[in-house]
């Protein structure tokens, strides 16, 4: 079987205590994952600042050549993986097999890492607005006519990593090029990618010593967002609850996206469709900035039928089709757990699953060997009603009718925000809010991302502090 | 060891097994006589309608008895459960659980003393020097640790020093995701830690739980403190965690395993080898109690060796029986050691059919 050691400081370890993650076809153990325990993690952390060093003894410039080389190495290389090697088409049958994406996807979010590394230029370019990264290099320099200088947040970068989806790991990616070492918690079930990553970085000439790299349980993942000086969290509502309160940590919880229709426009839902699905169903539902609410002020019933009527057309299909538009619960339980609390919410009164009538049969569905939740749009009357507002691992979305003048404070939290409309009161109303992330005004599907505008924290913002500085000269 | 070193492995575990019949029978007589048994069992025999000093003649005639409730261990009247026969004795209750709601106690007048006396002859005297001053770091207030610990360093001819950590406490910050005061917590123990071994050359030995041995080698090297030999225990330890303290926290400091808890007392563990992946294996102090490993869904079935299961834990001392109780715990069952020869348990964790997982979000 596959074993994936923990890396320290870049070096292989193969713990006594393994984890076993199942292919969620066969059922059958397909990777053996060596578990840091959470001491471990700790004595390695206690001294961050020599790997941090070690960047530094690189210019920017030659840290952005090696994440374009990392870039190519990652796309096309045989690269290690543990003690046997990995060729791309390994990576992409070993995320199928252990997360349930269908290869289609998983080549997706290849070329969305792929895109970070190679275009990590532009990239920087939009996380500093366009500062000259040899400010990093000197410490201080000008930027737009100021004088400016930058230091580091801490020594490491830590990431507790999910499983949902490879194009997470995109987030992280540029702290290397902006010289912070990464302390990394991969998910249970998607640990190919970190590792991948780390082997294109190493290959290309970054020092080994700058990756740690800890599969480990709930009790290491808090080591590591205690340990290091800036962190990100992935993780569901209770996990980044816990650390809500502390700033040196970036959440990325649930997205609870949506898509919006403006009254100017909501009567022409139809031209709006394919955004709406595809914002939906897109990467089967598993990103934070997928939508799981349409918000409009009314027609939500024929909104919520003509989305039906589309989307339960998607049927599971083989790993390997490259039409595959939905993909597998790695664990057939969650599936039915999920289902379970989306039958609960139906009970209550003032919400109906219209895709039901469209699908012809239930929304748990068993397809070779892999238990799959079928696209599922409920119409709920009212913002308060129970699944009005809920994000799940699949393409799920709820159709809710709101009058215009208070959509923008009823949406609550929301990752993504796509405002179909020309109403200037509408879009003043979402520019003003604290709760949107990003906003896209027009029919853009929410799952388009630009490099230029980071959402959800800007990472140079997050590892770098500006302090005041003068030269005498 | 020399003494019983001719004989095999088999006919020693045999012998054990005859002395463990026969001191069931004597335990059951004591606390079922209405001289001598204590108000809940002699109650219970009247309830149950069958005398189990007619019935119980060997140790397997427990299972007559069912699953002991750790439910009949919270609440009062406490002094229930002290057997006639003891009652003009000094009386201690210990608690165990207590996070939230009432704590389960056990009562005690000498079992903590004999119990860690058994132990003290398994520790290596190079390693744990007689006469050389100890230090307690963990947890003290309601649990038996506090005692039994100081004991322990008292019958080895020394003298305990304490700090205390609160774990219900440290719980509370857990479930609040007050994770930094939890750090500061900690901390806080550490300091007082570290300033005592510090001030009193003498300790040469020190008991602590995993987490705090952890945070303690992250101060400074036990072995240039002058600690011999490290006694660890009151949590879950993986075979990783016992093989991360020996190779990279303790400098060749001793480290001594244990499993135990207030009900059952203290297990004693086989000599850890890399060899064998640093299996943590515990033998029980058979006959004053037994851990067996029983089928999850038929718990009077023994699996067999090797095999995992449920631990069931049964006490057999004059001042307590608690026959065949289910602990939270999953282990494998271990074959009989040179130096143990009877039934150990591999590989202690909590059970995972205890587990549960909800989730909300994409994550």
């Amino acid at each position: 079987m596959l074993h994936l050691p923990v890396l320290r400081r870049g070096q292989p370890y193969r713990s006594l205590t393994v984890s076993r993650t199942l292919d969620f076809r066969t059922k059958e153990p397909f990777v053996e994952i060596s578990q840091a325990n959470s001491g471990l993690i700790r004595r390695d952390l206690l001294d961050q600042e020599t790997a941090w060093r070690t960047l530094q003894g690189f210019r920017t410039e030659e840290l952005i050549a090696m994440s374009k080389r990392a870039a190519g190495h990652y796309l096309n290389d045989t690269l290690p993986l543990g003690d046997d090697a990995q060729t791309p088409e390994d990576y992409v049958r070993q995320i199928s097999a252990t997360t349930g994406l269908p290869h289609v996807m998983v080549r997706r979010n290849m070329m969305k890492i792929y895109g970070v590394m190679a275009e990590i230029d532009s990239v920087l370019s939009g996380l500093t607005r366009g500062m000259d990264m040899r400010i990093l290099d000197d410490g201080f320099g000008m930027a737009g006519g100021h004088a400016v200088s930058f230091y580091p947040r801490g020594f490491s970068l830590g990431v507790v990593l999910p499983s949902n989806s490879p194009g997470v790991h995109s987030l992280w990616i540029p702290a290397i090029a902006m010289k912070i070492p990464l302390v990394l918690k991969p998910g249970s079930s998607e640990p190919w990618s970190p590792y991948r990553v780390i082997q294109a970085f190493i290959k290309a000439g970054c020092p080994p010593e700058v990756f740690g790299c800890y599969p480990t349980d709930h009790g290491g993942s808090n080591t590591v967002l205690q340990a290091c000086g800036r962190c990100m969290l992935f993780g569901d509502v209770g996990a980044v609850k816990a650390w809500r309160t502390d700033p040196r940590i970036e959440l990325h919880g649930p997205g609870y996206s949506k898509v919006v229709l403006g009254e100017d426009c909501v009567d022409d839902y139809e031209k709006y469709l394919d955004v709406m699905a595809a914002s939906i169903g897109e990467n089967s539902g598993r990103s934070c900035i997928n939508a799981s609410g349409i918000w409009v002020p009314r027609r939500g019933r024929e909104i919520a039928e003509a989305l039906s009527e589309r989307l339960a057309k998607i049927a599971p299909k083989s790993a390997d089709d490259p039409t595959a538009q939905i993909a597998p619960f790695a664990n057939a339980q969650v599936a039915q757990r999920l289902n379970n609390i989306i039958d609960a919410g139906l009970y209550e009164a003032g919400a109906e699953d219209v895709t039901k009538r469209h699908r012809g049969a239930g929304r748990l569905a068993e397809f070779d060997g892999g238990t799959y939740l079928l696209p599922t749009i409920v119409r709920c009357d009212s913002p308060e009603h129970t699944l009005a507002n809920r994000e799940f691992l699949f393409p799920f979305a709820s159709v809710v009718e709101v009058p215009q003048a208070h959509i923008a404070e009823a949406i609550g939290p929301s990752l993504v925000v796509t405002a179909i409309t020309a109403d200037e009161k509408l879009k003043a109303s979402l520019l003003t809010s604290h709760d949107v992330g990003r906003l896209n005004v027009g029919p853009i599907p929410t799952m388009k991302i630009g490099w230029d505008q980071p959402h959800e924290g800007n990472l140079f913002e997050h590892l770098y502090a500006r302090r005041a500085f003068q030269q005498s000269a | 060891m020399s003494r019983t070193a001719s004989k095999d492995i088999a006919t020693r575990q045999k012998d054990v097994l005859k002395k463990l019949d026969a001191h069931t029978v004597e335990i059951v007589k004591w606390h079922f006589d209405p001289k001598t048994g204590s108000p809940f069992w002699l109650d219970w025999a009247k309830k149950a309608g069958w005398d189990p000093r007619k019935q119980v003649k060997c140790y397997a005639d427990l299972d007559k008895f069912g699953n002991f409730q750790d439910e009949w261990l919270r609440g009062g009247p406490v002094r229930k459960w002290v057997p006639k026969g003891l009652a003009k004795e000094p009386v201690y209750v210990f608690e165990t659980g207590g996070s939230t709601g009432v704590p389960k106690s056990r009562i005690q007048i000498n079992d903590f003393r004999i119990d860690y006396e058994m132990f003290s002859e398994t520790l290596p005297d190079k390693h744990f020097p007689k006469g050389a001053d100890w230090i307690s770091i963990g947890p003290s207030g309601p649990r038996r640790l506090r005692l039994a610990v100081e004991h322990l360093a008292q019958h080895r001819g020394g003298i305990c020093f304490m700090v205390d950590l609160d774990p219900r406490w440290v719980i509370k910050l857990i479930k609040w995701g007050e994770m930094a005061m939890m750090e500061r917590y900690k901390t806080h123990v550490i300091d007082q830690a570290l300033t005592l071994l510090k001030a009193h050359p003498n300790i040469q030995c020190i008991f602590t739980t995993p987490k705090l041995l952890e945070a303690l080698c992250e101060k400074v090297s036990l072995k240039k403190l002058g600690i011999k030999g490290i006694f660890c225990g009151g949590t879950e330890m993986t075979p990783q965690f016992c093989r991360f303290a020996v190779e990279e926290l303790l400098d060749g400091v001793y480290f001594a395993p244990t499993y135990g808890n207030t009900l059952m007392g203290l297990a004693v563990h086989k000599p850890l080898s890399a060899s064998d992946g640093y299996a943590i294996v515990y033998y029980p102090p058979t006959p004053r109690a037994m851990i067996e490993v029983v089928d999850p869904d038929n718990p009077s079935r023994i699996v067999d060796y090797g095999q995992t299961g449920r631990v069931r834990l049964t006490t057999l001392t004059r001042e307590t029986f608690i026959p065949r109780f289910l602990e939270r715990d999953e282990c494998e069952r271990e074959k009989p050691h040179a130096l143990y020869p009877w039934d150990g348990v591999r590989n202690v964790r909590p059970f995972n059919r205890f587990s549960t997982s909800v989730v909300e979000g994409v994550y």
